[in-house]
């Protein structure tokens, strides 16, 4: 062989190398790091955590670490897939990821992708959580414990005072509260409201709404919705499922609803031009209303109790993978940020409620107000039905199954389908979404 | 090498070992060199093209959970499953109808732009250079902005066709208007690309060709049909071919088209979702099949061979007549 060819073959190898490098490099972290210098911790997000202060007072007391956030405001369904996707690679996930309680079911299928909290100090912090949310976190076989509990997702009716006065309807949020009892008086106003003329819909779209409905009504029935605590797939026959549904479809045959997809760029518009009046609205929603709404909506929104009796829509959890290169100083940055004090810090900021029972009477919960929300006592509103929160079990395709139903909702709202074939779809849907 | 030498017939020693050598060593460079000097391509496609093709194969042969482990062989399942799928023939069609309502548009219209852009104009080279601005934005810019201007109730389209008194669409929940919409974005970026594509075959073929056409009395339209469009056909069918790779792939412009909660599926009936996007919907989330998904990847290709060969041969087929001589 010819030194030329010799010569030929090792710049092909090395472009070849040079290129596999390039692709892996690509799939980021923080692997190149020098040993003994300061480590950087990624910490994966989704929407509003409201951890930015509690970072720097993290990194003051822990000079040797340095703390990257990504993925502040991303939308849930953009950042789960990436997550599963880093999981399934290897490579790529933060050192602290966020894990929302609908995707945790599904992340507990495989726990070999996290490292067990409980061979690392955290059985200690059980009396630390609400007891479901502690529970939540756990591995079927109660062995491993994947995620430790941030917020909980405790239900309210956020409203606009300008666009209610404009109809006629009271804007203080104790009288706001008593119009609507139920969800059937909740129609009743959005009536009223529809019949003033003010240019604006009664609420956002059906979707969101339903998901309220739907988790209030199987949290305050048996306590599961589309699958049952046996994990069968229980959307035809669950009447809870089904109240939701007709409760819903009510309230898009009424004319309330703005037709303006979750999450969507029209939802966000439709917040800008205060195009809906009402919106229902766990608690880390207030951190959404005030990002898409702006500074202009300040003042202008106020918070109500939510129709019907109480109910719990989301809350998350921080967990570490086991590629995480620094799983000790992981644990540790997960253990302070899910405390009483990081979860009372977080919901200062953004607004997402504790999950701690210790956060939630302490008072700089119960007296926060949020100023955003004309100064409404958002500590008492959210706080005061936390601890009494009913959960609703999710099955192991809670995601898939949920989006077949939600979109079954979608497709009645924007009038491609009258409400039997929207039934029809949603539970066919949704069994063919669980089979798959 | 001397004891090979050295057990020829020692009758003719006069050629010297050292020429003997060189033929040798060049023969074998002759032979072997192109090979080397095509290698850094088919090495690079091997790890990055035909690896992840058969391992997507492999993986399509089981029912693997993207988290899971130890995934099953359950053999041509999957392929079954999906033949008979309605979801995924629906994105077929969906494919298909965006394909063809924005391909041949901005084919023809590339190359009534190139036949423009070839005579003589003021400023030419910046006329050409404008053409391509659009294909170099970045694609997931065009596409959020054209989500806008498309939207239902606050995009511009809708109200400008308020204003000259037409009622406004849903482009994002009605089938056909959504592939409109689509197929403009894909036009607005592709269109220029083609027709500098165009343009540079078209100043390849000799001014003498059009200058006894012009002697024999063609006007401007007969020259164009008869001289640059048959001379061109390679150059279509190279453009065809890869509008139908990137056509038949289409999925930035429909995904963020769609915005909000499970965009993924190209709206709530999934009017607009392609291929790409239903096979993304099953391997990612919420479904996280990555063995379902790799055979829908698996039939998009053979989909793909298929329609280029079709469109190769209509090309042939509708050119024949001019090109029959051709000797090429």
């Amino acid at each position: 062989m010819g030194a030329n060819t010799f010569r030929r073959r090792a710049a092909v190898a090395l472009v070849a190398a040079t290129a596999l490098l390039a692709t892996t490099a690509c799939g980021g972290g923080d692997a190149e790091e020098a040993s003994d210098g300061p480590i950087t911790l990624t910490v994966d997000v989704f929407g509003q955590f409201g951890y930015d202060e509690l970072y720097k007072q993290y990194m003051a007391d822990n000079p040797g670490v340095k703390i990257v956030e990504r993925g502040t405001g991303s939308n849930l369904d953009e950042y789960s897939p990436k997550l599963t996707q880093w999981l399934a690679a290897g490579k790529g996930a933060g050192d602290v990821v966020a894990i929302e309680e609908g995707l945790l079911v599904e992340y507990k299928a495989n726990p070999g992708n996290f490292v067990n909290l409980l061979d690392h100090g955290a059985a200690d912090l059980k009396g630390n959580f609400l007891e479901w949310k502690w529970n939540a976190g756990l591995t079927a076989d109660g062995k491993q414990l994947i995620g430790l509990g941030t917020d909980v997702g405790g239900m309210a009716m956020c409203y606009r005072k300008d666009l209610f006065a404009k109809a006629g309807l009271p804007t203080e949020r104790d009288a706001v509260s008593k119009l609507w009892p139920t969800w059937q008086e909740y129609i009743a106003v959005g009536e009223k409201f529809t019949a003033a003329k003010t240019g604006a819909s009664f609420l956002d779209g059906a979707t969101n709404t339903f998901n309220t409905i739907v988790l209030q009504t199987a949290g305050n029935a048996q306590g599961y919705h589309y699958y049952d605590t046996s994990d069968n797939l229980v959307v035809d026959s669950n009447p809870a499922v089904r109240q939701a549904w007709d409760t819903t479809m009510d309230i898009i045959d009424s004319g309330l609803s703005g037709k303006y997809g979750s999450w969507s760029e029209e939802w966000v518009s439709a917040f800008k031009q205060a195009k809906f009046a009402t919106i229902a609205c766990p608690a880390w929603m207030t951190g959404v209303i005030e990002g898409n709404a702006g500074p202009a909506g300040k003042g202008q929104w106020d918070i109500a109790d939510v129709p019907g009796d109480g109910g719990n829509w989301g809350g998350s959890f921080l967990a570490v993978p086991k590629q995480s290169k620094h799983q000790a100083e992981a644990i540790k940055l997960a253990k302070f940020l899910t405390s009483t004090e990081g979860q009372i810090g977080a919901f200062k900021a953004k607004g997402p409620l504790p999950s701690s029972p210790q956060a939630l009477e302490d008072p700089a919960i119960a007296d926060a107000t949020n100023a955003y929300f004309s100064d409404a006592p958002v500590g008492k509103i959210f706080a005061a039905g936390a601890k009494s929160l009913k959960p609703v079990y999710m099955g192991p395709k809670n995601q898939a199954v949920r989006t077949e139903v939600e979109n079954a909702v979608r497709t009645v709202d924007l009038g491609q389908r009258n409400p039997d074939q929207g039934w029809t779809d949603a539970v066919n849907n949704a069994k063919k979404a669980a089979a798959k | 090498m001397s004891v090979q030498l050295d057990a020829r017939p020692p009758v003719a020693a006069v050629p010297p070992v050292r020429p003997d050598r060189t033929i040798r060593l060049s023969r074998i460079d002759t032979k072997w060199s192109p090979y080397l000097y095509i290698a850094p391509f088919f090495l690079l496609f091997a790890i990055f093209g035909a690896y992840p093709l058969a391992y997507t194969l492999w993986v399509s042969l089981h029912d693997w959970d993207l988290l899971g482990s130890n995934p099953a062989f359950v053999g041509a399942e999957n392929y079954t499953r999906l033949l008979a799928d309605p979801d995924f023939w629906h994105s077929v069609v969906n494919t298909l109808g965006i394909f063809v309502i924005s391909t041949v548009p901005q084919l023809l219209a590339a190359l009534w732009l190139a036949n423009m852009l070839n005579r003589q104009l003021r400023a030419r080279t910046g006329w050409r250079m404008a053409v391509l601005v659009p294909n170099v934005t970045s694609t997931a810019a065009v596409a959020i902005v054209f989500g806008v201007l498309f939207g239902r109730e606050f995009g511009m389209i809708n109200w400008l066709l308020d204003l000259v008194g037409l009622d406004g669409v849903d482009w994002k929940s009605n089938r056909v208007a959504s592939w409109v919409a689509i197929s403009t974005m894909v036009d607005w970026r592709w269109t220029g690309y083609n027709a500098l594509i165009f343009l540079a075959a078209m100043q390849a073929i000799p001014r003498d060709l059009y200058e006894s056409a012009a002697i024999d009395g063609a006007n401007r339209a007969r020259q164009f049909w008869s001289i640059t469009v048959p001379l061109l056909r390679p150059t279509i069918i190279f453009a065809v071919i890869i509008s139908t790779i990137g056509g038949l792939q289409l999925f930035t412009e429909p995904r963020l088209f769609h915005s909000g909660t499970n965009a993924i599926r190209g709206g709530p009936m999934r009017e607009s979702q392609t291929v790409t996007m239903y096979m993304f919907e099953n391997a990612f989330a919420p479904y996280y099949n990555f063995g379902y998904g790799s055979a829908v990847a698996w039939l998009l290709f053979l989909l793909i061979a298929v329609v280029a060969a079709v469109n190769v041969l209509i090309i042939r087929r509708l050119g024949g007549g001019a090109g029959k001589g051709d000797p090429r």
